[in-house]
């Protein structure tokens, strides 16, 4: 198993072929299947890939938070060298809010829309630390102007209803840092909202991560976000990891066919009349999925050999990750 | 008001499409409580007085935050919503003032594809049935002639034969969405509305049907109002765009100068906000504060001034008109 990632001491969460699976009645979805990774400390780790890639599930195993039928049936989760996995349930409640904590694509279902802001946000520090009433709701305050909602003294008392999907998703972040957590899960927070609003989001996310000093692992489809917010970036493909690599490397000298496809696939400043050089054929179906590498069926690449091959990273250069037999030759 | 017959080098094309003072406005909670206490309902200023021209042949653009009203102004187009005021000409013919049998004669010419075509496509129907009664209604081709129209539309948009059979459930997005396109497809129109219509799917897939639809206009004639908030997929596909805020075409021009030198202060805010696929191009300062007000409350004077860096005190009093300031671009600004 090659270290994915550098393994070095500011490691933070280390990842080691993390496999979550899905038991549905027509079979076993593999909707993380061995995957691993490293995120250091004061690290933007982007985790990029279409639906059904495994990345939030991957995101969601990492707090321990699967919605069944989801199970994490093997491998290790280690947050500063202890595995997560293998802590009682009583123990996470520690490590979920105050040492990573998550925030969602949707934040009208991840709020309570009967409690205000406020009480949420309350209730989120009162939860893990012991502090008067009082002393929290003067921090709700402070994490409302920090992560720039207007007259936080007032907005305090409103519901989610009455706050924009923008000022949701700040107030999610506030929620989020309430407690100061070393990692924040982002999983795709910006995808619901205008490319304005995102623009806002991503420089306070990327302000507080630089003052804080947090490690984030941001999931998104979005390659633009992923090139102007994060570090190292790891692609998924059903279930894996298909290429892993530092943020300029991946861009200007992608080793994986699938990389390779998705920045073809997208309009950089392309105008009119140049085409679009799409992946063809479908996305993969998780539960009849081709043995070998996953995206045989749609590789330009593809070699017999790529039917039988093992999917594993291996280092093409240094720091730099893939998982294509082919890699030295692209 | 606004002559855009100069538009570079269509100078001599007459437009298919002319949209002239189109207005809609939807009237919000209008309860009994509300109306017992004598309140006046809220008012919902969708579109206001949009001028535009489509040319036959071409992609129109059209691009603008959620809410501003671009998906509104395609459904006014198409009469899927009655506008309260202003003209829509396909033509030649007001397409507001038809009825009936012409009215049905009209939407054979004027097609929609929607965004997420599972919630567009009858679920109790194959993709055959969807297909084929569209024929039918239209009287597209004999009865018995239906099943190989279906085929035909299929292979048009690039699906096998066999996916007649089958219900839109059982289709990845991708396919659905083609579907959506075929059948929009099946009355031979001349114009389309494609509102949103790769949104919905995965990149690698969003490629595939955006070279289709682009392929399909070359070899169809098709004319295309393409409504997205993607400023990177709009850049590609459009010959002109135009930029919509909070009701209103805030700027309009040919897509190369539009994105080359953006001229409007929330053009410029807007394509600075997407951001760079170029890991070594770090943005710089955030494009813009704040978020836009809500349509219920639009701010006097030029509806972006409460949030434009630009904004001078007759701003704040008088509405821009959208006036040529050089061949064939327009923007509603009093600084342009």
């Amino acid at each position: 198993m090659p270290q994915a990632g550098q393994s070095n001491d500011a490691t933070l969460l280390r990842i080691e072929n993390l496999k979550t699976h899905f038991a549905v009645p027509d079979g076993i979805v593999k909707a993380v299947d061995g995957v691993s990774f490293s995120v250091g400390e004061g690290e933007v780790l982007g985790l990029v890939g279409e639906s059904g890639s495994g990345k939030s599930m991957t995101c969601r195993s990492i707090i321990r938070l699967v919605p069944p039928p989801g199970r994490i049936v093997g491998g290790h989760v280690y947050y500063r060298g202890d595995d997560v996995l293998e802590w009682p349930e009583a123990k996470l409640s520690q490590f979920r809010g105050r040492e990573v904590s998550m925030i969602l694509q949707e934040p009208m279902t991840a709020l309570n829309p009967v409690l205000s802001i406020g009480e949420q946000i309350v209730e989120t520090i009162r939860q893990h630390e012991d502090v008067s009433t009082n002393d929290a709701r003067e921090r709700a305050v402070a994490l409302l102007r920090m992560v720039g909602i207007p007259e936080p003294q007032r907005r305090l008392g409103d519901y989610p209803h009455q706050f924009s999907g923008g000022m949701r998703q700040r107030a999610m972040i506030a929620i989020a840092l309430a407690c100061s957590p070393k990692v924040l899960l982002a999983d795709e927070p910006t995808t619901a909202l205008d490319v304005t609003i995102q623009d806002q989001i991503i420089r306070l996310v990327q302000e507080l991560q630089e003052r804080l000093g947090m490690s984030v692992v941001w999931v998104t489809h979005d390659l633009g976000v992923v090139a102007q917010l994060c570090h190292r970036v790891a692609v998924m493909y059903a279930g894996k990891i298909m290429e892993l690599a530092d943020v300029v490397d991946l861009f200007e000298n992608s080793r994986h066919p699938y990389t390779i496809g998705l920045m073809e696939s997208i309009p950089k400043s392309a105008a009119r009349g140049s085409r679009l050089v799409p992946i063809p054929g479908q996305p993969p179906n998780l539960l009849n999925l081709p043995g070998g590498c996953p995206f045989v069926p749609r590789c330009r690449y593809a070699t017999e050999d790529c039917a039988n091959a093992e999917v594993a990273l291996q280092e093409v250069s240094p720091g730099h990750y893939s998982a294509c037999i082919r890699s030295n030759e692209i | 008001m606004m002559n855009e017959t100069a538009t570079v080098g269509q100078q001599t094309r007459q437009p298919l499409l002319e949209v002239r003072g189109l207005s809609k406005t939807f009237v919000l909670g209008k309860s009994i409580v509300k109306q017992a206490l004598g309140r006046p309902p809220a008012l919902l200023r969708a579109v206001h007085k949009v001028n535009l021209h489509v040319y036959p042949g071409e992609t129109l653009g059209l691009v603008g935050e959620s809410g501003c009203g671009k998906t509104t102004l395609g459904r006014c187009i198409l009469r899927l919503y009655e506008p309260d005021e202003g003209e829509v000409v396909f033509e030649g013919q007001n397409v507001l003032a038809l009825k009936g049998g012409a009215l049905r004669q009209m939407r054979r010419k004027m097609q929609v594809v929607f965004q997420d075509p599972y919630w567009s496509l009858n679920p109790r129907q194959t993709v055959g049935q969807i297909l084929g009664e569209v024929c039918s209604v239209h009287a597209m081709c004999a009865p018995s002639e239906v099943p190989s129209r279906v085929a035909y539309l299929l292979s048009t948009v690039g699906l096998d034969s066999e996916i007649a059979q089958r219900f839109p459930h059982e289709l990845s997005g991708g396919q659905r969405q083609r579907v959506g396109l075929a059948r929009a497809l099946a009355v031979e129109p001349k114009f389309i509305v494609a509102d949103e219509p790769v949104s919905a799917l995965d990149v690698s897939i969003q490629a595939q049907v955006v070279n289709l639809l682009m392929e399909l206009q070359d070899r169809l004639h098709l004319t295309l109002l393409f409504i997205t908030h993607d400023l990177r997929l709009v850049h590609y596909v459009s010959h002109r765009v135009a930029v919509m805020y909070l009701g209103r075409i805030v700027e309009l021009g040919p897509s190369e100068a539009l994105f080359a030198d953006p001229i409007h202060p929330y053009t410029q805010a807007l394509l600075k906000a997407v951001p760079q696929l170029n890991p070594r191009v770090k943005g710089k300062a955030p494009s813009i504060q704040g978020e836009p007000p809500s349509p219920i409350n639009v701010p006097p004077g030029c509806p972006f001034h409460p949030r434009c860096v630009r904004a001078v005190e007759r701003c704040a009093l008088e509405e821009p008109a959208l006036v040529e300031v050089s061949e064939g671009r327009y923007v509603a600004c009093h600084l342009a």
